[in-house]
């Protein structure tokens, strides 16, 4: 019986070993993440997965870019009289505090546009909840595989400064394809910047990866919830309102009036994106802001710009546009003050409504015009 | 209990069952569960608590083993050796000294609850989740508990004293699970420790494993009644009450049972190892990946008021009535997996409950510690006594089945929700008795149709899962309006 136990023991240990190396050395979750029962047993998510409540919300943020993706409506097949337009942003166009069908695709979605041609304007959400060009970036990329007809890049001056490109968690969890990016197109980031995510050998093994393949199958498996109650999102009763008294503050990140120069913001990395598109076209949305009337309202727009920067950067963004030959939308005070909810440049549904409409107006335009 | 709990609680098992025999054994076992009573007790919001309600746990166990003790003159120390002596066969019943062993006990417990208390001085290591009282309030608590327990012991086998403790032990318990009365509790305590009475909450009390407690010192109480109580040390009884791997989630094993594997010798065998750690590996597995990944999708009072359609409804239910049994057998298995590397098999407690064919086969194989504890000390006496009266036979089923499943209900906390489950089964229950006695004269019918036969065991067990399974509507959910609701929901409603 001894001896039994030793075998049991050793036989066990063994196993584990192997597995651990095994995983190790073949990393089997972009394979695992592709594999979804999202778009078959359950609807495929309107927006990539995001949250730090998953109990309330049936919905949380992972990093596994495969399962995120395949996770999400636009793995489905693409339909034949689909115009299949694809929004790319920050947690504004993701939806924070609005349900999916208050979104700026849900909205778009909702006006059933349809181009001269007779197929149906079909948005899809790809925005994902951190400001950083670089993250969208690397959702463009991969987005670009899903047959788009056109690109709708919405963005603010926040996603700009050289500090925020490699710092939001998915960029940094994603070094491989980030580090390709940046190769691709020449970008002035640094490959070995520290805020990468290196997974050592010990990382790599399936005790290091326990997270990572729990999160691809939570994933899953918040797709009873997702499909029972249609929430990916914890929407609290009452939250904080955007701030409208601001502080006595002039400065942008670490830099100081009087003029922004274009080296200062990642302008290289809309350059990157329009050059990852191809043929298809890009329409460039520089998206509403709430503009503050409080304390210290001559001074900033808001929590997050101070006017003299905001005001340089707009001039930037309208002049590099130009010179590229680009098709913008300058949105910038587009929205009524008391449309914004708890930060600078998230909506309500009704100042949601009104995004999509200039929006929306443009891409059928657009869409006629590329015919 | 947490993977790190049953980690250690294996390490400890192991090591007791590798390196000690005989009375070291019961001594590792008795220490190992007092601490283990204070490392799993949550903690609250009320200050020391988390002390003192172990302590509180340990006092009742005490005065109860106090009460019940049968008391025997001091044994010679050849009577002392024998196996007559120490499986209380042939032991006198009224004793002038105790055996020495209970003052060592006395003296081990004090010692590691003292251990415990002074950790607020040396702050070595995390028995309790927050800093114990100071030493001084654990001294005069423990002279109190001490004098109090030395009360007890004078009259002990009274059965007006046996009687109050049971009643104690019932009003405490209701208290405990009851909202209004706890919230009360809370408000109290709050007072004698200077916090805000107005921020009392019902939650506020957290005992651990008080239920399962309540129920093994109701079980002495009412044998020591019955004169069935077997003779039991003080070592004995306190290991017997908190017994470490089943302190927090059960089975509710018999006195009788337990102390005589407690009294076998034992040593541990590779097949041991192997039997009780494989429980232990199924028990993590079936608690921590299968119930806690169901848990995600399982009904409850937020997502019942969400779900669009009556289908999600329904796998939503499936998963809370998988979650539940998965997390509850899963625990069971642990505790049993423990208790085999310690040498105590513990009684099974889930067998296969949702392939049962009736209710009635469910409730001997789902959580059948407790459907066996409510058998006898409430059920049988209260049949029992109904016989003695002029009622028909139904109408005493009835009474009896209905009134015992509504207690087992109310067991899990005094809300119109538990009463609702406990109808739901009683009335079950009551249903497949009258429908069993209807059917018994041609159930013959069926022997010579095997197809037949097999079509009603699978459609007997296909209704006897989804009856339960909709029982759980009333235990899931916190409400009783939300739950009927669901309920009409479920049926498109």
């Amino acid at each position: 019986m001894t001896m039994s136990l030793r075998n049991v023991i050793i036989k066990s240990a063994l196993l584990f070993v192997l597995a651990n190396v095994f995983i190790a050395g073949v990393d089997p979750l972009p394979a695992l993440g592709r594999l979804s029962l999202y778009d078959g047993l359950f609807p495929g998510r309107p927006r990539l997965p995001f949250g730090e409540t998953p109990d309330r919300a049936y919905n949380f943020s992972l990093y596994q870019l495969d399962a995120m993706f395949a996770s999400h409506e636009i793995a489905a097949p693409k339909p034949a009289d689909e115009y299949r337009v694809i929004l790319i942003g920050d947690s504004s166009v993701w939806g924070t505090l609005l349900r999916p069908e208050d979104t700026l695709a849900g909205k778009i979605n909702a006006a059933a546009l349809t181009p001269a041609d007779g197929k149906r304007i079909r948005a899809y959400n790809l925005a994902y909840p951190t400001m950083s060009l670089m993250k969208d970036l690397l959702v463009l990329d991969i987005a670009t595989r899903y047959q788009p007809d056109m690109i709708v890049w919405l963005m603010t001056l926040e996603s700009f400064p050289y500090d925020k490109q490699l710092y939001s968690p998915i960029v940094q969890n994603n070094p491989i394809p980030v580090r390709q990016l940046i190769a691709q197109h020449r970008l002035s980031f640094d490959p070995n910047d520290t805020a990468f995510v290196n997974p050592t050998f010990w990382d790599r093994t399936l005790v290091g990866r326990r997270r990572a393949l729990a999160d691809v199958f939570r994933l899953q498996l918040y797709g009873v919830m997702w499909a029972a109650t249609g929430i990916d999102q914890d929407y609290p009763e009452n939250y904080e309102l955007r701030a409208n008294d601001l502080e006595a503050d002039d400065t942008f990140h670490d830099l100081k009036p009087p003029h922004l120069a274009e080296s200062d913001l990642a302008f290289e990395v809309l350059d990157a994106g329009a050059a990852a598109v191809g043929d298809t076209p890009i329409l460039f949305v520089n998206e509403p802001m709430f503009i503050a009337d409080g304390a210290n309202s001559d001074l900033r727009y808001n929590f997050f710009y101070s006017r003299w920067a905001y005001d340089d950067y707009r001039m930037l963004w309208n002049e590099h546009a130009q010179r590229n030959g680009w098709n913008t939308l300058d949105l910038w005070d587009l929205i009524a003050p008391g449309e914004f909810t708890n930060s600078a440049v998230h909506l309500t549904p009704a100042g949601s409504a009104q995004l999509a409409s200039a929006v929306g107006a443009e891409i059928a335009r657009l869409a006629n015009n590329n015919r | 209990m947490t993977l790190t709990h049953i980690l250690i609680f294996a390490a400890v098992a192991l090591l007791c069952g590798a390196l000690f025999k005989g009375r070291g054994r019961g001594w590792l076992m008795l220490a190992a569960s007092v601490l283990a009573l204070y490392w799993l007790q949550p903690s609250t919001p009320l200050r020391n608590l988390d002390f003192w309600l172990p302590t509180a746990s340990l006092a009742l166990t005490v005065i109860v083993w106090a009460a019940t003790t049968a008391s025997v003159p001091t044994p010679s120390p050849a009577l002392l050796s024998s196996a007559l002596f120490r499986t209380g066969e042939g032991v006198p019943n009224r004793p002038t000294t105790e055996p020495p062993n209970n003052l060592l006990t006395i003296v081990v417990v004090l010692a590691v609850v003292l251990a415990i208390a002074l950790n607020r001085y040396l702050a070595l290591c995390c028995i309790t989740p927050t800093r114990p009282p100071d030493a001084i309030r654990v001294v005069v608590a423990l002279v109190l508990i001490s004098a109090l327990t030395f009360s007890v012991s004078r009259l002990s086998g009274n059965y007006r004293l046996l009687f109050t403790l049971v009643a104690a032990i019932i009003v405490l318990f209701i208290a405990l699970k009851s909202d209004p009365w706890a919230q009360a509790l809370s408000a109290g305590l709050r007072t004698l420790t200077g916090q805000a009475a107005d921020q009392a909450s019902a939650l506020d009390v957290r005992w651990l494993g008080f239920s399962y407690l309540a129920f093994r010192l109701i079980h002495a109480l009412r044998e020591r009644m019955n004169g069935k109580l077997p003779e039991l040390s003080l070592q004995e009884f306190v290991t017997f009450v908190v017994f470490f791997p089943a302190i927090t989630a059960g089975p509710i094993d018999r006195v009788e049972r337990f102390v005589k594997d407690l009294r076998a010798p034992f040593t541990l065998s590779a097949s041991e190892v192997i039997g009780g750690g494989w429980r232990i590996v199924w028990g993590v597995f079936k608690k921590f990946v299968v119930a806690d990944t169901l848990a995600m999708i399982a009904l409850n009072g937020i997502n019942a008021a969400q779900v669009k359609s009556s289908l999600w409804l329904w796998v939503l239910l499936y998963a809370y009535a998988f979650r539940i049994y998965f997390d509850f057998s899963g625990y069971t298995d642990i505790a049993i997996g423990l208790g085999r590397l310690l040498g105590v098999k513990l009684p099974e407690n889930f067998d296969r409950p949702y392939l049962r064919q009736n209710l009635t086969a469910f409730w001997n194989s789902w959580h059948i510690t407790l459907a066996q504890w409510f058998r006898a000390y409430y059920f049988n006496p209260a049949t029992r006594a109904l016989r003695s009266r002029p009622l028909s036979p139904a109408l005493i089923i009835f009474l009896t089945q209905f009134s015992t499943m509504i207690l087992i209900g109310l067991w899990h906390g005094v809300t119109w929700n538990f009463v609702a489950w406990g109808a739901w089964h009683g009335l079950g229950l009551f249903v497949h008795n009258r429908w069993t006695d209807f059917t018994k004269p041609r159930a013959t019918m069926l022997d010579t149709r095997p197809v037949l036969k097999r079509a009603a065991a699978w459609g007997g067990a296909l209704l006897t899962f989804h009856y339960v399974v909709l029982g759980w509507v009333w235990f899931a959910l916190p409400e009783i309006g939300l739950a009927g609701r669901v309920m009409r929901r479920l049926f498109g409603a």
